[in-house]
């Protein structure tokens, strides 16, 4: 059979194509120009294939990527160039890696002949990568472009997914190889399903049959493996109360009457202290966070712990287990399933509901329906969940602006937020929010920021601009890194050390980028102007004046116990 | 705080550039030294073998080898304690020939423990010894009592399963058929 010569640029357009990728972010420079010289032809005319999204910085690319893959399930994709470009995707990578997120990054990099020379934009990224990545490689020949990138693709989605990140030499790019598609289905040194142990499975349902106060924490490898219906059938027969954690939150959607809220540092209260209560603690593709588990040395000392993972390296890693499930959710939730037997646990469950009418009286109340004083972050975030269609997809920067809306927004459909749990990167909400866009254009996007995250990605309204992306920015403004002076003022006298923040004219920013503007500054307002924003076409900037110095509660501070969990201050 | 004792890892990997790094990295994230390292090709075609030992505890040792395995092309990774392997290390030992010359005990020290003299000129003596590591440190305590050291160097160590399963050869096997 006689093959087509095409250069290692080529070919990766159609490793891509390949791959079914539709949409790449992306950022040009010199060591990844063949690559964006083919992508030209790719992206228009009779061979478009892809969407090229031009960011206005490579660390945005990554977050797209990101954001875009959170809600599509797909795999983000995003190419830059060699040296500054690539290191400046690091964090979208190790974002990325503590998220479970599978993207592709792709870089250039110098010629192989010059590696190892301090070349012009030359950075060793494998050996960078390496540690934040699922899996890094250098596609040192034109002929490897195929194998590497197929591969590259499997690794990201499968099992429990991550950041693949590929160094691509621009000699490679440039010569020719003779093309023949690759499909990589198999690495033998890689198990990413393991194969469901059924005595495991066994001991969890006896432990769960016997249980008298059982209580579920789902993540978000629930998501990942597209279980929520078994998650549903699962808690449902056993009538087990779940939490959920900040990056499972769409996981089991918040009106199920199984649902207890939040888990976490700043999670609902009566689910914090249930966890210290409950006899049988089932974790169901969550990795124990010190976000989620406070002080690990009184962490639900009480319960019998079953963890179910993909991930084997998460058993143990925290909580000590006494059953590991170690397969895919969509596969060991099932079985388990199978043997439960009938229960509703009704005197539990009321157990839980004493205390969220505390949390409701105390914080929830007093956080979304203030009487008086300037607007509060809880109640713009309750107006936008009240008025926004169920299918909403949420999205957060990281601070004060994500934790009441992840705890006061809604989550009706599946894969309904994004947000930076693991690493917590600031700047990464608007980025992400364009990812989503472009993942599901016909649901809106709702992005949550601080005045701080805001201006951590701020050019991106740049792109916001040009690809007339409908992102709806909410900029919780006040004055301050928020989370940050809410730990200063409990934990260190009070010495707001640069915390306040100076901030510029939004109004004149938005005019600037053509997006359609409008402040809030008075309770009376808000209703109408989320209104405004929501039927609104398009992208649209509501800044909202926020008291300045408002805390997020409740809070279990760093290192108590979760059982020690403050509703007031 | 469980009390740190010396064990063995024993990683296989295919042998693509850069395992050695990610390999290490673990260790380095946990600021854990490695005490010893040794890499070389396996009996299975394609496969580097890793033996690594290190001080940890139970829990710790047991997180790193996850975390090792976790590496995509990482084949397996287990941790061994000294009683679950056959151990051995080297041992070179370059002494000043006019001392070893001058000292008939040198020698006999050097018989003592079954090491060999494997390079004799006017200058220096160069001896070799295979052992157990505390054998071969104990050699040296005592060809330095005489002051003729010049140089001495011990190798990482390598070491072989004790038990009957060739865990890695049946893994491979086994993940071939799942293909």
């Amino acid at each position: 059979m006689k093959h087509e010569r095409i250069t290692g640029a080529k070919a990766l357009m159609r490793a891509l194509q390949a791959e079914k990728v539709k949409t790449i972010f992306g950022y040009p420079g010199g060591a990844i120009m063949p690559v964006y010289d083919a992508l030209y032809d790719y992206t228009r005319g009779e061979k478009k294939c892809f969407d090229h999204i031009l960011v206005r910085h490579e660390q945005a690319a990554t977050h797209a990527a990101e954001g875009y893959a959170r809600i599509s399930g797909e795999v983000g994709v995003a190419i830059v160039t060699s040296g500054p470009g690539v290191t400046n995707t690091l964090t979208g990578i190790a974002d990325a890696m503590m998220d479970s997120t599978p993207i592709v990054v792709i870089a250039g990099q110098v010629a192989t002949a010059a590696l190892g020379t301090d070349a012009f934009q030359e950075v060793d990224l494998v050996g960078v990568a390496q540690p934040i990545s699922k899996w890094s490689y250098q596609i040192r020949h034109a002929d490897d472009v195929a194998w590497a990138v197929s591969r590259a693709f499997y690794i990201a989605r499968t099992g429990r997914p991550g950041p693949v990140v590929l160094d691509f030499p621009r000699n490679a790019q440039v010569e020719e190889t003779d093309w023949e598609p690759v499909k990589v289905t198999f690495v033998r040194s890689y198990v990413p399903y393991p194969k469901l142990d059924m005595s495991a499975v066994r001991q969890a349902a006896e432990l769960i049959n016997g249980a008298k106060k059982p209580l579920a924490l789902v993540g978000q490898g629930v998501e990942l493996g597209n279980a929520q219906r078994e998650l549903k059938a699962f808690l449902e027969k056993a009538g087990i109360p779940a939490g959920r954690t900040m990056l499972g939150l769409s996981a089991l959607p918040s009106d199920h009457p199984l649902n207890v809220g939040m888990l976490g540092m700043h999670g609902n209260y009566a689910v914090n202290l249930k966890e210290q209560e409950c006899d049988v603690l089932i974790a169901i593709g969550m990795r124990f966070s010190d976000r989620v588990t406070g002080n690990l040395s009184t962490y639900a000392r009480q319960a019998k712990v079953i963890h179910l993972d993909i991930d084997r390296s998460e058993i143990d890693k925290n909580v000590k287990t006494d059953v590991a499930v170690i397969a895919d959710c969509k596969e060991s939730l099932p079985a388990i399933t199978a043997l439960l037997t009938e229960q509703t646990h009704q005197g539990w469950r009321d157990s839980f509901r004493e205390l969220d009418k505390k949390e409701r009286q105390k914080v929830i109340e007093p956080a979304i329906h203030p009487k008086d004083g300037p607007l509060l972050m809880g109640e713009v975030v309750n107006e936008v969940a009240g008025q926004s269609d169920d299918d909403t997809i949420l999205v957060t920067d990281v601070g004060q602006n994500q934790l009441f809306a992840t705890r006061y927004f809604k989550y009706l459909r599946p894969r309904s937020i994004c947000t930076s749990g693991g690493l917590g990167t600031m700047g990464y909400g608007m980025p992400a929010a364009i990812g989503a866009t472009f993942a599901a254009p016909e649901r809106t996007v709702c992005c949550f920021m601080g005045d701080g995250g805001f201006q951590m990605c701020i050019e991106e309204l740049g792109t916001i601009m040009e690809q007339k992306a409908p992102v709806k920015m909410i900029i919780l403004n006040n004055h301050y890194l928020g989370n940050v002076r809410q730990w200063q003022d409990m934990f260190w006298m009070r010495r707001k050390s640069f915390t306040r923040m100076m901030n510029p004219d939004y109004s004149l920013i938005a005019r600037g980028y053509s997006i359609p503007y409008r402040a809030v500054t008075d309770r009376s307002q808000l209703a109408e102007a989320v209104a405004e924003m929501l039927t609104t076409t398009g992208p649209f900037i509501l800044e909202c004046a926020i008291r300045e110095e408002d805390n997020v509660l409740p809070m279990t501070p760093p290192g108590m116990d979760v059982s020690q969990m403050m509703l007031e201050i | 705080m469980e009390q740190k004792k010396l064990y063995t890892l024993l990683v296989y990997s295919e042998n693509v550039a850069g395992i050695l790094n990610q390999v290490t990295a673990v260790f380095t994230r946990r600021q854990v030294n490695i005490e010893s390292l040794n890499v070389s090709a396996s009996s299975i075609p394609g496969v580097h073998k890793y033996t690594i030992t290190v001080w940890s505890n139970e829990d710790q040792i047991e997180k790193i080898v996850r975390q090792i395995e976790k590496k995509i092309d990482v084949v397996k990774a287990n941790y061994f304690t000294d009683d679950q392997l056959f151990i051995r290390e080297s041992g070179l030992y370059k002494l000043s020939a006019p001392m070893v010359m001058d000292n008939p005990e040198i020698s006999r020290t050097i018989r003592r423990f079954q090491a060999n003299i494997i390079e004799v000129n006017p200058t220096y003596v160069i001896v070799q010894m295979h052992g157990v590591t505390e054998d071969i440190i104990s050699l040296y305590r005592a060809l330095d009592t005489f002051g003729c050291v010049l140089q001495y160097t011990r190798s990482g160590r390598i070491a072989v399963t004790r038990g009957m399963q060739e865990q890695v050869s049946e893994f491979l096997e086994q993940r071939e058929n799942e293909r």
